[in-house]
């Protein structure tokens, strides 16, 4: 029986069985895939449609409501003749669309509320928005759109003339279609006849598995194509993120590490890959207790979770700076306290999808990514087929935050359509992203700080263990980063930093926003916080005295000549910091003691690019015979801007309008290798690439017509016109080959490499080219009855280099703002307890308050144009300013993150009971 | 095969249940959620295109609302100030998606201990009336939630709507949902609280019940009788003590510990008993 509605004012028919979800309707049998399907259970919100002009979950819909009634999807927002909306422009203008997946589905949110109310205030915005989740933006550009579109401002818009793109707030290369629904993601294309692949995980943290005979799962289900085993894996059955560790299992071999982990893999029409229930499948598992936790895996008689990792230990890291022990014993003051943080999950809305084709003896992947060519050269060593045989196409991406650095769909895909030789396809759902991709790594941390009655840091002594999960992933960073970064960003004479990556039956813990320093972040800056108070200094004060500057060495012994920026941040700070601080006291002299307000500040730095290792960015730019100039950029565009900010800085280079560069971003057959899009190092490395080969463009030109440095050029059809004042010259781009990259008839070219060193035995050494600074304050209200801490402003200055487009600045800071807040507050990953967005809490439209930013460019020169990243470092500082602010508020030091209302509330009356 | 059964006439939707092994399906909001990666290969019952279903009505002595009503329709259906907490529930459930198509009906028959809607519906005395083939019957709420996910519908039964008798004209009410963050969450604590002031400006009614603390909202029967005939100002909350709580059980999960909800749960029903006498 065929369903027919009104989408977008017009008729369509399907022969859907109506319990299908209305998204899947639209994405899967109508092709309306701008509106996305983020959890399959109302708690995200992407897939917001209007039916019948209200807003509703299409998630939740069955098609068979929908008869006969009107859908509005973003496909319908654009006006009659085709140009965006208001609300549409707006969220253009305001950077409202970072990755742009949950965009479809708060422009649906914003268009219900502009139905009911033309002229809305900010609570009656957050109200009518708050039902869709947004992991980038921190919400506020969002809302910030939303009242342009009630009251519109003067703000121009107007893209930057030849030369002038660097330091522009210029909107997104790629804007347009994240406000459109045109933009696509990795389960928004694949051809139709396309298999599905689908994991069966798991559902045991620990065991031993054999799998029986399929045969009847085959005849029971016909569409079944193939159950894929380990026994199938063409190459090396092990991934992983360094070139020389690959322990992670494409599919297990007989040993299960974790819940979640994919045991056998189902291939087949969607029916039957769907329609098949995980029990049906011949699995006998002998399930053993599962190792949660430092102590269980630590125990003398624990499990070996590794054979080839005695004692459960993946690795220790070390940095030694003088002598630390001997040196506390000369500071006045000596503050030792201990800390611990838990999972957290990355939560972006897009969950991993992708899909795969072999073309001879190559294999193309398109698929949502942070990392193409690792991704490359992982899947063809489990292909066992050259790196140059596979071709990655990296979609949109959805968000990352480290979360799609290691490998998602990517083996079973690429298994299933290699050894089938068809199209295959896999979209996780919610629970599989949650269950089976990586997190941040727990910890638990011991840590003194000692320093004199002045007010100067002697020395740092920190030992932690970081739960790395089932498997290494990016266990190795975490635990080489945080003794490097462990004092903070300030200058400690003596520093002894230990550290150990733990194994244990938890998810894999890999890259997340910071690689552990926002866990060591919590530890440094509470005992910052507790030093001032013993000497009786301001605590801002107190930071600022000690912040690392030009000049001096860090724990490492690295020496920071350039942009150490900190100490601007913090004298930015000082005014809104004083005010707060001084609103605080009076509210609470004034009230009852109930609710109590309080102002924290934190401070970070982190070192941009991988740590001691060559992490090199290559960059082209070509220029086509018609004149056609255009940037191969392999540097990942995962909601953060480089689509934008690599046409930017290649274009003030090559000294033309951004809008005469064209991009092609990615894809590993087309561009060069540009790298992860982790570690903030993008902006900086791949940056620096792009400055130089457009430079190495200009200069070619320039040299080929004698022209000197301020010349002007033009391109297009077919020449190149060069104006050194009243010289004109010309190059004839058709009388060039076209036997440059691509067809380009020239072609500029660059590699940058940050400069790093290796650490000694003892830490020492120069890991990073460059650090990223920051400091924020906070301010929180807490319902000392309740335990519930909510965050009323947050300020933050961050150091950095030079902000190449202040509005993607803006936009990282924000969304760095809300992880923050995240972690310190609501947000735990407990395996098989909160693998969805009801149990597992990320901050809502309500919880983000008004931020404050302030750029501090102090410039990097090995950086473009002075630039160096800012992805991480803006999540980094906020967890210890919360903390600060509820301590300040309650005088209750939170050393466990999340502060939950039930921590905050239990430490309440621990204080309260010490007569406090 | 699965089935998949839309209805306009009551008749028909109860012939089809009481063939047995259905499931009702209305708003949507609870049914999806359960199947995230897992078939829906089960047969159906669409109650929505049956009609006359989806009012919120004043009747003699009652309110009725409907199997189909939805969260938003209660929230903008002119109703008496006492229906003020159920507004307030309800404006807390999920985003408004969740509001414009979830069911308050719906909301009671999945029988979640963290159903937003339930602890109003314990303390306005609401009755649950059920339909089958072999006629109706109307249930008090306490004897249709049994538990956790657990009613008392029959397999051939659905709930036709919810009767909610009337309070007094001067009756007030408050609800208050604990959570973790502001929007889409799921309760830690929530109370809901009438208060009906007599003349004399003593306690004539009060009825406060307690969600999340246990499988199933409570009534706290106790502190009802000892509110009662005490003046109905700020000093009314003072009488709140934790002996008050002795029919909740809670239990501690990824949300709250049991003690803290204990804790909670006697801040909130101070509170409700401060906001509803200023």
């Amino acid at each position: 029986m065929s369903i027919s509605f009104f989408l977008n004012g017009k008729t369509v028919s399907t022969d859907a069985e109506p319990v299908r979800r209305l998204a899947h309707v639209l994405r899967d049998d109508l092709g309306f895939t701008g509106t996305k399907v983020g959890c399959d259970a109302g708690d995200c919100g992407a897939c917001t449609v209007l039916l019948d002009g209200e807003q509703v979950c299409s998630c939740l819909v069955p098609v068979a409501q929908a008869a006969d009634r009107s859908v509005t999807t973003v496909e319908g927002l654009a006006t009659d003749d085709g140009r965006l909306s208001d609300l549409q422009q707006a969220f253009h203008e305001y950077g409202a669309a970072q990755c742009g997946i949950c965009t479809p589905g708060m422009l649906m949110a914003a268009a219900d509320l502009f139905k009911h109310n033309k002229k809305p205030t900010e609570d009656q915005i957050l109200d009518a928005m708050g039902g869709v989740l947004c992991r980038c933006t921190g919400y506020r550009s969002i809302v910030d759109a939303v009242k342009h579109v009630v009251e519109p401002n003067d703000i121009d818009f107007s893209n930057p003339d030849a030369g002038g793109a660097m330091g522009a707030r210029v909107l997104k290369t790629d804007g347009i279609q994240k406000v459109d629904g045109a933009e696509l993601y990795g389960a928004d294309q694949a051809p139709e006849d396309a298999l599905w692949v689908r994991a069966v995980r798991s559902p045991h943290a620990n065991a031993s598995f054999t799998v029986g005979d399929f045969s009847e799962l085959h005849s029971k289900w016909p569409g079944l194509v193939k159950v894929l085993t380990a026994n199938d894996v063409p190459g090396r059955n092990g991934y992983g993120v360094y070139p020389d560790v690959n322990d992670q299992p494409a599919i297990a071999d007989g040993e299960i590490r974790f819940k979640g982990e994919t045991v056998v893999a189902l291939v087949g029409d969607h029916t039957s890959v769907y329609g098949i229930r995980d029990e049906e499948v011949p699995i006998d598992y002998l399930p053993r207790p599962g190792i949660y936790g430092f102590e269980a895996a630590l125990a003398e008689d624990a499990h070996q979770i590794h054979d080839t990792h005695p004692g459960n230990i993946l690795a220790q890291g070390y940095v030694k700076k003088g002598e630390a022990a001997s040196a506390m014993e000369t500071a006045d003051v000596v503050i030792e306290d201990s800390y611990q943080t838990g999972f957290v999950e990355h939560a972006y809305i897009e969950p991993e999808a992708g899909w795969a084709r072999r073309i001879g003896d190559r294999l193309e992947m398109t698929v949502s990514t942070q990392a193409p060519y690792m991704d490359r050269d992982e899947v063809a060593a489990i292909m066992g087929i050259p790196n140059e045989a596979v071709r990655i196409i990296p979609t949109a991406c959805g968000g990352g935050f480290g979360g799609k650095l290691d490998l998602g769909v990517h083996p079973l895909i690429g298994i299933a359509a290699w050894i089938l030789d068809r199209p295959v396809r896999c979209t996780w759902n919610r629970i599989e992203s949650m269950a089976a991709s990586t997190k941040r790594h727990p910890s638990r941390i011991n840590a003194r700080y000692g320093c004199t009655k002045e007010g100067d840091l002697v020395a740092y002594e920190l030992t932690g263990d970081f739960d790395t999960g089932a498997y290494v992933s990016w266990g190795l960073t975490v635990k080489d980063r945080v003794p490097v970064h462990a004092t903070g960003p300030y200058f400690v004479p003596h520093v002894e930093a230990k550290t150990r990556a733990v194994f244990t039956n938890g998810t894999p813990a890999g890259a997340f926003r910071g690689f552990g320093i926002p866990q060591a972040a919590i530890a440094h800056d509470n005992l910052m916080d507790r030093m001032a108070e013993a000497i009786k200094m301001d605590p801002l004060e107190f930071r600022l005295r000690n912040a690392i500057r030009k000049g001096q060495a860090t724990a490492t012994g690295q020496v920071l000549d350039y942009s150490a920026g900190l100490d601007q941040c913090l004298e930015a700070l000082r005014d809104p910091w004083q005010k707060a601080r001084a609103a605080a006291d009076k509210f609470n002299a004034a009230n009852d003691g109930m609710k109590r307000r309080g102002v924290g500040v934190g401070c970070m730095w982190y070192g941009c690019g991988n740590t001691s290792l060559s992490n090199p960015s290559t960059m082209q730019i070509g220029v086509a015979a018609d004149g056609t100039v255009t940037l191969y950029s392999g540097a990942q565009d995962i909601g953060q801007g480089t689509n934008t900010t690599m046409v930017q800085v290649a274009a003030d280079a090559l000294g033309v309008r951004m809008e005469d560069v064209q991009l092609v971003w990615g894809d590993t057959d087309l561009t060069e290798d540009a790298g992860k899009s982790s570690a903030s190092r993008q902006a900086y490395v791949s940056g620096r690439a792009a400055m130089e080969a457009g430079l190495d463009l200009r200069g070619q030109i320039l040299r080929m017509t004698n022209a000197g440095n301020d010349a002007t050029l033009e391109f297009g059809n077919g020449r190149v016109i060069v104006r050194d004042g009243d010289n004109i010259s010309e190059i004839n781009l058709s009388d060039l080959p076209a036997d440059k990259h691509e067809g380009n008839v020239m072609l500029g070219e660059a590699t940058f490499d940050p400069p790093a060193s290796p650490l000694d035995d003892m830490g020492q050494g120069n890991p990073y080219g460059t650090y990223g600074f920051g400091a924020q304050v906070a301010e929180v209200e807490v319902d000392t009855e309740l335990g519930t801490v909510k965050v009323m402003h947050v300020w933050a200055a961050h150091d950095v280099g030079a902000a190449i487009n202040p509005m993607q600045v803006e936009g990282q800071i924000h969304g760095g703002v809300a992880q923050g807040l995240g972690l310190a507050l609501m947000e735990e990953y407990i395996p098989g307890l909160t693998e969805n967005l009801h149990d597992y809490l990320i901050p809502t439209f309500g919880d983000v308050p008004p931020i404050d930013v302030y750029l501090i460019e102090d410039p990097e020169p090995t950086g473009p144009y002075g630039a160096k990243g800012i992805g991480e470092p803006a999540l980094i500082p906020t967890p210890p300013a919360i903390f600060g602010a509820i301590y300040h508020a309650t005088g209750v030091h939170m050393k466990q993150a999340p502060a939950t209302p039930d921590r905050v509330r239990a430490a309440l009356l621990a204080h309260k009971g010490e007569g406090k | 095969m699965s089935s998949y059964l839309r209805p306009t006439e009551l008749d028909k939707a109860l012939a089809a249940l009481a063939e047995g092994g259905k499931t009702i399906v209305a708003g949507g909001t609870d049914f999806y959620p359960a199947r995230v990666g897992k078939p829906t290969d089960e047969d159906v019952v669409d109650v929505t295109a049956i009609s006359g279903l989806r009012e919120i009505e004043e009747r003699s002595d009652h309110y009725l609302i409907g199997a189909t009503a939805t969260w938003t329709d209660l929230i903008r259906s002119e109703l008496p100030d006492w229906f003020r907490s159920m507004k307030q529930a309800a404006r807390e459930v999920g985003g408004v998606q969740i509001q414009n198509a979830g069911t308050i009906v719906g909301n009671v028959c999945n029988a979640s201990p963290a159903a937003d809607g339930v602890p109003s519906l314990f303390a306005l005395d609401a009755s649950v009336r059920l339909a089958s083939l072999s006629g109706e019957r109307d249930l008090p709420i306490g004897d249709f939630v049994l538990g956790n996910r657990k009613t008392a519908r029959n397999d051939d039964e659905m709930v036709l709507g919810l009767v909610i008798p009337k309070c007094g004209e001067v009756a007030q009410s408050a609800f208050l949902k604990l959570g973790a963050r502001k929007y889409l969450v799921i309760s830690i604590v929530m109370v809901s609280t009438i208060l009906e002031t007599a003349d004399d400006g003593t306690v004539a009614d009060c009825r406060v019940a307690v969600g999340s603390c246990s499988e199933v909202a409570r009534r706290l029967s106790d502190l009802e009788a000892a509110v009662r005939g005490k003046p109905a100002n700020a000093t009314l909350a003072e009488l709140v003590t934790a002996d008050h709580l002795s029919p909740l059980s809670p239990i501690g999960d990824v949300r709250g510990t049991a003690d803290y909800r204990l804790d909670a749960a006697l801040t909130l029903v101070r509170r409700t008993f401060a906001e509803l006498t200023e």
